[in-house]
């Protein structure tokens, strides 16, 4: 498994390194995660690892999302047990809220195993993924950092506009992909090589310099960083006054 | 819960006794300066007129006038870079946010004194840290 985790972003603050720097961090709530399935090229064409976080209430959970990490007694199990089928795997768990999966080799890894942030122990950076906070229809200021018109200089009623679209009879049209406003947000980002500034696993959480995509409370998909040159390990030396 | 972990994890960069003191005293701000890898201690000495924030994140500002003007400097409380606070004389005030201060010039610039007020450890002498 390429190294990730799942998680949960808790919110932003700032701590000082020891010369008094501010470090602006996010702190992550990341796993602990179960592997809930593992594919593999024989049955599934590619390698990958599937991941879950944080428990679903069993009210909540479909009877296909229990029969994913638990073994259900189904008609359907029977049926393949009579037939000589071994039984898949299965994490033996609570159902999950949040489940993803991740591409890499398998080897060493089991169904069921738990999967927790002190795999990142020697990670430098992450990649972080996760969901924007949505804008709704949003005009093309804040959508695209246009600069508007003029506050006076005889502008009326067209502050917060774009201005022309285009050119005249030739080419005679808008040309595709003219930035405009639309809808903003709500859409999955990746924020790239995020330093990992420090690691409490205890308390499964990761605190990353900078910001990652989405509301307090959203979820995370946290992979080792694949920028290119790698980054050195460089902790900050946190002030640790506590 | 969200609450919980960001307090747990500010508090690993909070200093465990902050300086005591509040809005209205004049303090003596000990500052380290950092000139290459030789360190020396800066003073400036003002009276606080706000204090904002809370966590990592909680600032107070120092207002002194030099050479008949006003100059105002903002601290992180918690920021190693200040090793101590030293309050020299607390004054009767009745707001948290002395803004006005700035509106005024010469005698009119004095708080009264708040008199008989022992502050708990009011000089607070941070362990160095990191050295």
């Amino acid at each position: 498994m390429s190294m990730g985790l799942l998680g949960r972003k808790i919110g932003m603050t700032q701590l000082f390194d020891q010369d008094g720097h501010v470090i602006p961090v996010t702190v992550i709530e990341a796993g602990p995660c179960h592997i809930l399935q593992i594919k593999t090229l024989d049955r599934d064409g590619y390698e990958a690892v599937q991941l879950g976080f944080l428990d679903k209430p069993r009210r909540l959970a479909r009877r296909s999302e229990r029969g994913h990490v638990a073994r259900l007694d189904s008609k359907r199990q029977k049926a393949l047990q009579a037939a000589g089928l071994e039984p898949l795997a299965k994490a033996d768990c609570e159902p999950k809220r949040f489940i993803r999966e991740l591409r890499g080799p398998v080897e060493g890894l089991q169904v069921g195993q738990m999967v927790r942030v002190d795999i990142f122990e020697n990670v430098p950076a992450v990649d972080v993924t996760g969901i924007t906070k949505g804008r709704g229809f949003a005009g093309a200021m804040k959508r695209h950092g246009f600069h508007g018109q003029g506050a006076s200089h005889g502008v009326k009623k067209v502050h917060r506009h774009i201005g022309s679209t285009g050119m005249n009879t030739d080419p005679h049209h808008t040309f595709k992909g003219k930035r405009m406003a639309g809808h903003f947000g709500n859409a999955r980002r990746t924020v790239r090589n995020l330093q990992v500034v420090q690691i409490l696993p205890e308390n499964n959480l990761l605190i990353v310099k900078g910001a990652v995509p989405g509301p307090n409370g959203g979820f995370l998909l946290i992979r080792e960083t694949n920028k290119l040159p790698r980054p050195a390990l460089n902790r900050p030396a946190l002030a640790n006054q506590g | 819960m969200t609450q919980k972990i960001m307090a747990l994890v500010e508090k690993t960069c909070t200093k465990k006794k902050p300086p005591q003191f509040s809005i209205g005293d004049t303090v003596d701000v000990h500052c380290r300066i950092l000139e290459g890898d030789k360190e020396r201690i800066q003073i400036f000495s003002g009276t606080v007129i706000a204090r904002s924030g809370a966590g990592t994140r909680e600032m107070f500002t120092v207002r002194r006038i030099v050479a008949g003007e006003g100059v105002e400097r903002k601290f992180p409380v918690h920021s190693p870079r200040i090793a101590k606070i030293v309050v020299k004389r607390s004054g009767r005030v009745r707001r948290a946010k002395l803004y006005y201060l700035r509106q005024r010039v010469g005698k009119a610039t004095r708080l009264r004194e708040r008199h008989g007020v022992v502050l708990p450890g009011a000089e607070t002498e941070e362990t160095p840290q990191g050295q």
